[in-house]
This record gives structure tokens, sequence and C-alpha cells, in this order.
């Protein structure tokens, strides 16, 4: 499996990774390197295998919807890495018409 | 007597019977901590005035009421991806170095319950991933029996840290072998619960199908006695199991192996498994005969395919739950950034280390439209085949006997410009998270440049205690664990 750098970028925006130049050229390399050992799970029938999705077999646990006391907001904020009064600070999101 | 040089149930016993105070642990181990942490690097955060204080409360509420539990005044230290109230937390990256968080893990709220005293947090390799500690934006931690060479990982701290002997015991975290090859390099015991034994519930997620937190100890009993306390259903986590918890440390009084079956899955004796490893295994087998275990060969055809189901597994859990780090309500920010899209892209681009990168981006790969089939649903397939092999051999035998690790630890640098030969080192422990079943690592003897090597005794689901007296009954008949390492 070649990956391209194309590739490499496509999948760090959708990934939401700035990349350097080095970083492409050498996760093009790696990530190619580690699908061609992947590929080798096609030597494998899973013709009607139902694939895993919980090992102990737990389904749709439910609980009460009950009223509990939550995080203060104080609490909640006091990690922000920017905040004002009693929100978070993030760039202007709207442009301006 | 040093009271470092103490085990956790032993520690325990002594400080029941009145013959220690809890602050007088504290200072011995302080003490130990400042003779080989500068060698041993294995915390991230040290919370030494914290501990002495707690120590020294505790002492004092004795005094009007003597109430004790398994854990009460015991040093121990947590990996640095489990959530403790009020002390760092930071998963060894840049994104979470000044995250504090606001709430305990319920495994550290039941240690909390229980009066344990916090001796620090301990290394690992940046968000759990790779199996070395190199990954850590703070340095690697070194293997207290060689320095040159790594711990382990992902928990590598904590196995050196009780290697060192500066916690009585640690608590890890396992995805992939992160709890039992760390284990296995510094010649101490790992256990990986079953999924779903141990709230996650408060741990950081990595791959959150196979991520387990569980004890790292000096021996089997000590893990078997924090095990025991951390056990347990837990609302908070949906994966976790409401099953009763049977009396670990009741099951380690039977010290004989008679009517156990033991299977060895000739796929783990092949070539890549270091003579040496090979030699010291064969010979636990032998001694778990003589103990009178039932040893037959078994097949688990699908080993081979373990390595390549995790690295897609693992990768999309990990892409997808590592999405949460945007800088934005928690966690490093990149400064001047001109909209939001580049304050998420330049935030991860300089809050995340290589190797974790490398991993969102396979994990995002595996995931995209034209891909998704191909890679994870064949991987989500092919994860049944690896249980079946599991459910097949558990007809069959009681416990699974391999090797924890191919070879014993390796040098610092030796494998960190290969991601692939990295992720290779994990082959004997990553099925066992695929399938979910519980697994012990334990010292089984020395190479001959003095490195530990590593056995794994791996169960049938929610059968820790048969796992723990099978490790226990080998243990105290060959008793490597007595032997030190001299930190130098």
């Amino acid at each position: 499996m070649e990956i391209t750098q194309q590739d490499v970028e496509k999948v760090a925006q959708l990934a939401r990774l700035t990349l350097t130049a080095s970083e492409k050229e050498t996760f093009a390399r790696q990530l190619s390197q580690i699908l061609s050992h992947v590929a080798q799970l096609n030597q494998y029938d899973t013709t009607g295998i139902e694939p895993t999705t919980t090992v102990m077999g737990q389904v749709n646990v439910f609980r009460e919807d009950l009223v509990r006391p939550s995080l203060p907001q104080e609490k909640a904020l006091a990690n922000a890495p920017e905040r004002e009064s009693d929100g978070f600070v993030v760039p202007k999101i709207i442009e301006e018409r | 007597m040093s009271l470092h040089k103490l085990g956790l149930v032993e520690l325990h016993k002594k400080f029941t019977a009145g013959e220690v105070t809890a602050a007088e642990i504290a200072r011995a181990y302080f003490l130990r901590i400042s003779q080989v942490e500068p060698k041993v690097k294995a915390f991230v955060t040290q919370t030494k005035d914290a501990a002495n204080q707690q120590a020294e409360d505790l002492d004092q509420r004795l005094k009007v009421w003597r109430k004790t539990h398994p854990l009460t005044g015991m040093p121990l230290a947590v990996k640095d991806n489990i959530c403790t109230d009020g002390v760092p937390t930071t998963c060894s990256s840049r994104m979470l170095q000044n995250f504090v968080p606001p709430y305990d893990a319920t495994v550290v709220s039941k240690l909390r319950s229980q009066g344990y005293i916090l001796v620090g947090k301990t290394n690992l390799d940046e968000f759990a991933m790779g199996s070395s500690t190199e990954n850590s934006a703070f340095g690697p931690s070194r293997n207290p029996w060689d320095l040159h060479c790594v711990p382990g990982g992902s928990s590598g701290g904590s196995a050196a840290a009780v290697a060192a002997e500066e916690c009585a015991a640690a608590l890890g975290s396992d995805t992939g072998g992160s709890i039992r090859q760390p284990a296995a390099f510094c010649g101490v015991v790992g256990v990986k619960p079953t999924y779903g034994r141990v709230s996650r519930y408060g741990l950081v997620a990595f791959a959150s199908s196979l991520d387990q937190i569980g004890p790292i100890a000096r021996n089997v009993s000590d893990a078997a006695f924090l095990l025991q306390a951390i056990a347990g259903h837990d609302p908070m986590d949906s994966t976790s199991v409401d099953r009763p918890v049977p009396d670990y440390m009741k099951a380690l009084q039977k010290r004989d192996l008679k009517n156990v079956r033991v299977g060895v899955p000739v796929e783990f004796f092949t070539e890549g498994l270091d003579p040496e490893v090979e030699g010291a295994v064969r010979d636990a087998i032998n001694e778990l005969k003589y103990l009178g275990a039932e040893v037959k060969d078994i097949r688990l055809p699908r080993t081979d395919a373990a390595v390549a189901v995790y690295y897609v597994i693992a990768t999309a859990e990990a892409s997808s739950n590592l999405a949460r780090f945007d800088g934005v309500k928690f966690g490093f920010r990149a400064k001047e950034t001109k909209d939001l899209l580049e304050l998420y892209m330049k935030t991860r681009q300089e809050g995340f280390g290589p190797e974790v990168k490398r991993r969102i981006m396979l994990g995002t790969y595996v995931l995209s439209a034209g891909y998704y089939d191909a890679y994870y649903g064949k991987a989500q397939a092919v994860r049944t085949l690896v249980c079946q092999d599991f459910d097949a051999a558990f007809k069959e035998v009681d416990l699974i006997v391999t090797p924890a690790t191919p070879t014993p630890a390796f040098k610092l640098g030796e494998k960190s410009e290969d991601p692939l030969q990295m992720y290779l080192s994990d082959i004997f422990t990553i099925s066992v998270n695929l399938a979910g079943v519980p697994a012990i690592a334990l010292p089984c003897g020395f190479s001959k440049a003095g490195l530990p090597i590593g056995l794994q005794l791996i169960g049938r689901a929610f059968e820790e205690d048969t796992m723990l007296r099978a490790a226990h009954a080998y243990e105290q008949s060959t008793a490597w664990y007595r032997q030190k390492p001299s930190v130098r």
C-alpha cells in the first residue's frame, strides 16, 4: 500500500493536524510501511464473520435519568487556556460582511 | 530494615500492627525516591509535601479512632494518564502539561477512600502510545536493572518505580501490553484484568475497547492485594461489568496446581523469540508441571494477525478519542491563531508528539471514506477470529502460558526510529487485549546480561483468581522476585 504525500495532506486535514514538510514525507513512508503489514489481514477469510464491537457482551447499558450534582462552573473553567468571566474564549467564528 | 524494602502486603501488616506510622512510611519512601529517582526518572510529578501532610493527618486520626483499610497509609504511585483531583495529570504530553483534573478517576477515589498515600504520578509514553517511555514529552524513564535500557512502556514509569522500590506498588494501564511488557522488562509483576473488571472512568482514553487499568507490584500477592481494591462495577463506566469480585488473597492460599490445565500455544514459540527468553519460559513450564499442572500444546492460529488488527483498531479509536484535544476547554492552546480551524490545527501540531500524530494519522486513514471496510471493518472481523481462538483454547485448558515479550529490555534509542519494529515488540501481549481476557506478567529468570525475563499467564474472562493462584504458586517455588536491582 503506497501512501502519497497528497494522501497524507488529506488525512492531516481530516485529523485537524498541521504537518511540516518533513513530517509529511516521514508519515507517507511510515504509514505505507505499517499499512503493508496490515495488508496481511486479507489472508484471513472473514466471510460471514460478525465484526467484534464488544468483548464482554454488554449492550445498551441503561441507568435512571436522575438529577445529580455536576461539576461546579468554577472548577469546569479552571483549566481553560483562555476565559472571560463565565465562558471559554475562542477566535471569532462568524465572519463580518 | 529500611521500610522501602517491604512490599505492599508486608508493609500493610506492619502498619496495621502499629509497628510503624504512616508518617514514617512516607518519610522512608521519599528518602528512597531522593536517592534513586535522579537515575531512574520514573516520575512526572512527585507529591512529597501533600503525602507527608496526609500521612501525619492519618496518624492523628488513627490515634482517635483506629479504623484501617487494606491500603491505609500505603505509598502508591499512579500512572500519569489516570486522573487525580488537584494533582496534575499530563499523559506525558505537552498537550496536558498544565492540566489539573477537577475529579478523581474511580480507581483513585477507591484508593483515596481507603486512605492511601499518593507518592507521585509516573511517566509514560505520551497518551500511553509506545513500548519504551521514549515517547514521553518529558524524557524517558530508565530500567533500574540497566540504566542504558528502556523500562518498557507505556507504563514504564510505574514499573521502574516499583522495581526501584520508590513506591510499595503502582497503577498502570494496558491497551496492548502496557502493564505487562514494562513489568517483564523491570522484573516485577503486572496484571491486565479482564476488560470490564476495573472501571476506566477517569483514565484518559486511548483505545476504549482495549484499555484496562491494573496493578504493578513487587510480587503476586501484592498485585492481588491492589487488584482487590480497584476491581468492581462502576456506574460511571458503562463497559464495567456487574459481577461479584472474588477474594483474590484467599485464592492464593492454594499452593499446588493439581487439576489446573495449562496450554502452551505453539505460535508463540517461533522465530524472533530470543533463545534466552525461550529457555527461561520452557523452564517455567516445567516448573508448572512439577507443581501439578497438566501441560499440553494448544493452537492460537490467528496470533500472527494480532499486531495488524491492533494497530488498525487502537489507532482508529485513538483518532476519535484524541479529537477532544482542541485547545478550547482545557490543555494546551497554540498562540496567535487567526480563526478556529487554525486554532485546532496549530494546537494539535504543537501539542502532540510524533508517535501520537502518527497514530492519529493512521487511525484517521483507516476510518476515512473508501478505506473503512477494507481496514477497520476487516480488522474488527479478524478480531472476532482472534477471540474465537481463545474461546476454543479455553475449552481445553484453564490457563495459557507464554513469554511476556520476545526479548529482554532493549537499549534506549534502539527502536525509536522504526515504529513497526517497536509495534512488533508487543506481539505476545496484544491478542489478550483484543480478546478482553486477563493476563499477568511475572519474572521467570534473567538473561546473561542480567536483565529480567517475563512469563505471561493468560486466564479465562473474570477468572483472575485462578490466574493469580497459578502465578503465586510458581513465584513461591522459584523466588525470582526476591532479586532486586542495585540501581547504579
